[in-house]
């Protein structure tokens, strides 16, 4: 090997002053990325979940116990000509003991349209919020923050259109908007002949100094929703599913602050981030199966946020605490009934605190210790998990 | 909604009837190639630099700032290589700034202009985070610098054609300048040939490769890992069957390492500017040079 160095060195040093450039390297092939990801979870207590005031679906649960596997994603992308790059990313996830596989991400977005506007279409994670358009595994904790978990099953996705523009000035100004199909959660239905949800976004950034630099986006999502079902209560065999009828809205902001010393986040940084939503809802909640069938009207407004701080104190060791809540409001002419589909908050307001510390060997692989103080629902529980997330394949990008 | 559509509308008719200036804005990543465009662009362009001397370049995040800036770009001028592969694609992608993507006459690309060393025989990442295009440092070379220079000059002329004359003029000037430099660092180094430096990750490469300087053993074991004890353990075994002059690392780098190896080895650890503005002497291309030439005569 040293020989073969030196004799490159010799021969690179000959043909060094050649006035041909080198040509950059090309491959037609699509940059191809695997993440794989491995839980061991232990709890407390291993009653069903639930979040009450709220109507859960999407992806929204816990971790199950034991050894487990989160997502295995596969992901490609590509420039695909000059003008569109393209992305897609399938989710393999183990879920009740079944292997399921989802489309996250299958959407193709402009480059050169120039004057800053993209316009990007397909299935694509929405820009509401910060976190919501980030992969789970480039989270700083393994779980979405309840607010996410509650209000869109973890994360948003939808088939749409997405149009953005990228203001000309230092400060980072970016303002969007989606137009989307509306079937999945939060939505449902896929109102208005599959036009059903609207989402509306603007952030804005910049640096102080060169060790310090902050994002503030402020967001607003809403769709027409026919029939979204969500997770019901089991009532000795009759199971009644709660279906959804009406307008929802959800509303948010959030603010993320990073420093690192000079700029320079290899040995140390710290990142301070937090978001708030509040959802709207006004329409009819249905106990599909129920027999004489029950139904309320439902007018709720359910608020949460969460703070957190991750600090990396030494190259490759990042300890980081989070702090989230959630509060619902929910009125409806049959008390039962929006109890029966989870709507009443049980005088209960879901919290939880979460700590974690990870350990990355290089850039494409990380350890995880995390343990929630869960009082999401009435249950106090005490959630301790164990995670490795690994990356293969193309370069990650390092996203703000 | 209505707001929205008239304020895009205002903004795009501000857009399109700003009067040309000759005025160039350059998004440069790296401080060396700012240093390069103000010497042949002089008062033409306006210049921003997306990292420091104190900052890795390999970990850089796709911050809104540079995202902003990058927007507003005539011309990038980048190391390339896959250096800045974790956060340049990103910027491109989410600027929409149709100038400056690859292979536009707005993107620079500074390795790609000139022959790099120690492109693998096979890239595998257990061999820790190596450049399948070669090693992308290659601005501590100042022969390829030359050559780089020509490349940026026709660029420059390509961009902005009523300044071809000037881009010339000012590229002859500089050429003449570094090659009476090059001359008289040579002979300044002469010293240093054949001597054993360790490096904490080969950023080196090209530097080393021009003076003659030997690689005696890197602070990282794999490109991008950090300096773990046994390691050090067995780079002081091989330093005592064949010694070094020194250790040299950059201004962003930890000197844990390098501290600790010195302490076990005996061997001066060298602190070197690695670009402009890594060390306060070092303002332009010339001092960068001369400033890494001195120190390492300093540490022999």
């Amino acid at each position: 090997m040293r020989k073969n160095y030196l004799a490159f060195n010799t021969l690179a040093s000959v043909c060094l002053f050649s006035a041909s450039a080198v040509a950059q390297q090309t491959t037609f092939n699509p940059n191809i990325s695997l993440t794989l990801d491995g839980r061991y979870g232990q709890y407390s207590n291993a009653t069903d979940y639930e979040l009450p005031g709220f109507m859960l679906g999407g992806e929204a649960s816990r971790t199950e116990q034991g050894f487990t596997l989160g997502h295995t994603e596969l992901s490609m992308s590509s420039n695909i000509d000059d003008m569109l790059y393209g992305k897609f990313t399938v989710a393999i996830a183990e879920h009740e003991g079944e292997t399921e596989v989802e489309l996250e991400e299958a959407y193709i977005e402009t480059l050169a349209i120039g004057n800053g506007m993209t316009v990007k279409a397909g299935r694509f994670f929405s820009d509401i919020g910060y976190l919501n358009k980030q992969h789970p595994h480039a989270w700083n904790f393994m779980d979405a923050p309840l607010v996410y978990r509650a209000l869109f099953g973890d994360q948003l996705i939808d088939d749409g259109l997405q149009f953005s523009w990228l203001a000309p000035t230092d400060t980072y100004f970016k303002v969007g908007i989606e137009a989307m199909r509306g079937e999945r959660f939060p939505a449902g239905g896929a109102a208005n002949d599959g036009n059903g949800a609207f989402t509306i976004f603007a952030k804005f950034g910049g640096d102080v100094g060169v060790s310090h630099a902050w994002q503030l986006g402020f967001s607003h999502w809403n769709a027409d929703i026919e029939d979204r079902e969500s997770g019901g209560h089991d009532h000795g065999g009759a199971s009644e599913v709660p279906s959804y009828t009406g307008e929802s809205s959800i509303t948010g902001v959030d603010m993320v602050w990073k420093w690192a010393p000079k700029g320079n986040n290899r040995e140390q940084s710290f990142s301070l981030q937090a978001e708030y939503f509040v959802r709207d809802e006004d329409g009819e909640v249905v106990l599909e199966g129920s027999s004489p069938l029950e139904q309320t009207s439902y007018n709720g407004e359910q608020t949460g946020w969460y703070l957190q701080g991750v600090y990396q104190f030494m190259p490759r060791w990042r300890v980081g605490y989070r702090y989230d809540r959630l509060d619902a409001d929910n009125q409806g002419s049959d008390a039962d009934v929006l109890a029966e589909a989870g709507l009443d908050n049980e005088g209960h307001t879901p919290e939880q605190s979460t700590m974690m510390i990870d350990y990355s060997h290089s850039e494409y692989s990380r350890v995880r210790l995390q343990v929630n103080k869960d009082d999401s629902y009435e249950d106090s529980d005490t959630l301790i998990f164990l995670q490795y997330i690994v990356s293969m394949g193309a370069h990650g990008a390092h996203r703000f | 909604m209505k707001n929205w559509i008239h304020f895009f509308v205002v903004v795009s008719t501000l857009l399109l009837t700003t009067p040309l200036q000759a005025n160039i804005n350059v998004f440069a990543c790296e401080p060396e190639w700012t240093s390069l465009v103000n010497e042949l662009a002089g008062e033409r362009v306006t210049t921003y630099t997306a990292t420091t001397a104190y900052q890795d370049p390999h970990h850089i995040e796709a911050r809104p700032s540079l995202i902003a800036k990058i927007r507003q770009a005539d011309l990038l001028v980048c190391t390339g290589g896959e250096l800045e592969s974790g956060w340049l694609p990103v910027l491109l992608r989410q600027a929409s700034n149709a100038n400056i993507l690859p292979g536009k006459t707005g993107n620079f690309e500074a390795a790609a202009m000139v022959d790099r060393l120690g492109i693998p025989v096979a890239a595998d990442r257990s061999m820790g985070d190596i450049h399948a295009a070669g090693n992308p440092h290659v601005h501590l070379d100042p022969r390829r610098i030359q050559i780089i220079a020509k490349a940026l000059y026709q660029r420059l002329s390509e961009i902005d054609a009523e300044g071809a004359a000037y881009y010339q003029q000012r590229f002859d000037d500089f050429n003449q300048r570094w090659q009476a430099a090059i001359l008289n660092w040579q002979r300044q180094a002469a010293g240093l040939k054949g001597k054993r430096i360790v490096v904490h990750h080969r950023d080196w490469v090209y530097l080393f490769n021009w003076l003659g300087i030997e690689i005696a053993g890197a602070l990282e074991p794999k490109p991008g890992l950090p300096a773990s004890a046994g390691h050090l353990v067995s780079l002081k075994q091989n330093l005592a069957k064949q010694s070094a002059s020194m250790i040299v690392h950059t201004p962003y780098q930890s000197t844990r390492a390098a501290k600790r190896l010195a302490q076990i080895t005996n061997t001066p650890v060298v602190e070197l500017p690695y670009t402009v503005g890594g060390s306060d002497q070092v303002n332009n291309l010339f001092e960068l040079f001369s400033v890494t030439i001195e120190k390492l005569k300093g540490a022999l």
